[in-house]
């Protein structure tokens, strides 16, 4: 449709004014009521050099049959922004070339027939300060549908520091959460409680008590555990609490369990989480499904309460794995460190769930790092100055065990969750034997990597030699030491590596 | 009991070797060694004694190691930990904080409860050590 619609321009409009100057012309001639193609509308300006407050982003398109990709491109800038399919006269009420999203530059992904990257820049006046719903609203909003392309992906954005200073970030950050916690040096152990639905209050606590009394920092609520039959959800918390406080007395650290607080409207999730605060919990959890204004709001909420927020990324899947449509999961970092959260579930590399190596070590860099310089190994396609926003502690869940510490450590580094699930509850000597396992396995990891030992080569004898101290250890490694997920990724960043001149 | 802070509390307690590996990498990267010591383990005892202001200015693990030693002479039988303070940008913080010493037999910590409406308990967590005066522990 959209290239037919040059051959109708010229059918359609009668010249009726006098025209004195070619500029003159040419602005008549845009603005003719009908149909143009969006590059000749503005949408498409390969000299447009974006400013240091435009916001960009980068989308993989795959256009229909028979369309151009320039075209493609300038029909997503426009879509995500000012454009409808037709000329308007109203947009000469406006300053519409500042408000035009423009794509800049348009290239074949390397090795991926009929895909392109588009540059698109974004006005900084077109977003509203502070608000991810806002922002997603244009850049994933009508775009996404539209019918002259078969697939497209927002692979990554830029956001400028003038845009990154209207949001108030993590409530409590990496480095806080630590000294909250007193504990340095090492990546924090949890575990999801398992089964993750069914158990009663009183037996849920059970597996909370033992994996933090056996070595573990967190034990966390599923995405799914809300409030139901078997559970209703101040029970979870009471008994939960019960288990965090005895822990803490057995052991003299702090211990937390992410109380899910997840709920049906904003009222119920605000009743929830104030009552986990009142029971002296120091963290609280929400899922992606309840949506980014959800998320703002309850960020908010942890921000006025001390509260470390934690977000599980349930319902990502459905649009972050397909590398030809969706949403990079390294877009969605980005806007969970703006919108403001502590935790966030960014994949294990060596467990059971989704993610190449360089792609989940491009979320963790967004997370964590103060800057991300353009890194296209790992997915990072622009330069992202985080202007002091606090960091992202990320998480790894999802079939991990103990024998694959020093893998682990090495991958995601130190500011990371490791969460254990069945690794800890599954052990055959019981939940407290295998959360010691997993500790023991990782302080003696750190311990190596700090002494200067390649755990990478060495790490099975490392955690062997820690085994002969440890029995929960041995017999871990015994159980699972050579379990692996081995599976081709479906999400690996594309990218033509440049030869540097040194 | 034993008290589980610290990043190495899991394993067995550290040789003057390991400890010295540790001090090493910490300098090595250039953080601060700092000795701090306690008989009060309680969790949210968040300020330790300090033994003298951070050591900014050592940058060989052996004379840190003399400054525990005189820390141990001092005060045997205390809690005693190694940290080490990262100052560059974003961190500020401490990177690495251990615990070298702690008292032959540690008494831990009792939970005392106290009913509240809807089932709730509010919890108070009490160090045993703290049973007698301070000038009065080790």
């Amino acid at each position: 449709m959209i290239l037919k619609a040059q051959d109708r321009l010229h059918s359609q409009g009668k010249e009726t004014i006098v025209l004195s100057t070619p500029d003159s012309r040419r602005t008549a001639e845009r603005y003719r009521p009908g149909v143009r193609p969006y590059a000749k509308m503005g949408y498409w300006n390969p000299d447009y050099e974006p400013a240091d407050t435009d916001i960009l982003a980068l989308f993989r398109i795959t256009p229909q049959e028979g369309v151009d990709p320039v075209e493609a491109a300038a029909a997503v800038a426009g879509e995500s922004s000012t454009a409808t399919w037709t000329v308007v006269w109203t947009d000469r009420l406006t300053a519409c070339d500042r408000y035009r999203a423009k794509a800049y530059r348009v290239e074949p992904v390397p090795a991926s027939p009929g895909q392109f990257f588009a540059y698109i820049a974004y006005d900084l006046d077109l977003f509203e300060p502070g608000s991810i719903a806002n922002l997603t609203a244009s850049i994933i909003g009508n775009v996404f549908g539209f019918k002259p392309l078969k697939a497209l992906r927002l692979e990554d954005m830029r956001l400028p520091v003038a845009y990154v200073k209207t949001f108030a970030g993590p409530p409590t950050g990496i480095v806080v959460e630590r000294e909250r916690l007193d504990k340095f040096g090492r990546p924090l152990l949890g575990a999801t409680v398992k089964p993750k639905l069914g158990l009663s209050g009183k037996n849920y606590g059970r597996v909370v008590y033992e994996a933090l009394q056996g070595g573990l920092d967190f034990s966390k609520d599923d995405e799914n555990i809300n409030s139901q039959v078997f559970m209703h959800w101040r029970d979870r918390f009471l008994y939960c609490m019960e288990a965090v406080n005895r822990a803490q007395a057995g052991t003299g650290e702090i211990k937390g369990h992410y109380l899910n607080v997840t709920a049906a409207t904003m009222e119920e999730m605000y009743e929830r989480a104030e009552f986990a605060r009142e029971l002296g919990s120091v963290i609280v959890m929400i899922d992606l499904v309840v949506g980014y204004t959800a998320i703002q709001s309850m960020a908010n909420w942890a921000r006025r309460n001390d509260m470390i927020l934690h977000l599980h990324r349930a319902g990502h899947g459905t649009y972050t794995r397909q590398k030809s449509h969706g949403i990079s999961f390294r877009v969605i970092s980005k806007w969970m460190r703006l919108a403001g959260v502590d935790h966030l579930h960014a994949g294990t590399v060596v467990g059971k769930l989704e993610g190449d190596p360089n792609a989940v070590q491009g979320f963790y860099n967004v997370l964590r790092e103060g800057r991300n310089p353009v890194d296209l190994q790992r997915g990072l396609f622009f330069e992202q100055d985080w202007a002091g926003l606090r960091g992202v502690m990320p998480v790894a869940s999802g079939g991990i065990h103990a024998g694959q510490m020093h893998q682990l450590l090495t991958y995601l580094g130190e500011d990371t969750v490791l969460q254990f699930g069945g690794g800890t509850i599954g052990h055959p000597q019981g939940i407290a034997a295998g959360a010691t396992a997993n500790r023991v396995a990782l302080e003696a990891m750190v311990l190596a990597r700090n002494e200067g030992r390649d755990i990478w080569n060495e790490g099975r004898d490392i955690l062997e030699q820690a085994a002969r101290h440890c029995q929960p250890l041995r017999i871990a490694l015994e159980t699972w030491g050579e379990v692996t997920f081995d599976y081709t990724s479906t999400d690996t960043p594309d990218f033509v590596s440049t030869p540097t001149a040194a | 009991m034993r008290v589980t802070q610290g990043t190495f509390s899991f394993l067995p307690d550290l040789t003057e070797a390991q400890i010295g590996a540790q001090v090493g990498y910490c300098l090595g990267n250039g953080w601060a060694i700092s000795i701090e010591h306690t008989t009060d383990p309680h969790p949210r005892n968040t300020y330790w004694e300090m033994f003298g202001t951070p050591l900014f200015d050592v940058h060989d693990a052996a004379t840190a190691l003399a400054a525990l030693d005189e820390c141990r002479k001092t005060y045997p039988g205390r809690y005693i930990k190694v940290n080490a303070f990262d100052s560059t940008r974003g961190v500020e913080s401490l990177r690495l904080s251990f615990i070298v010493d702690r008292p032959a037999r540690e008494p831990g910590f009792t939970l005392e409860r106290q009913e509240g409406p809807g089932r709730q308990q509010h919890y108070t967590l009490r160090s045993y050590a703290t049973d007698s005066p301070e000038d009065e522990r080790t």
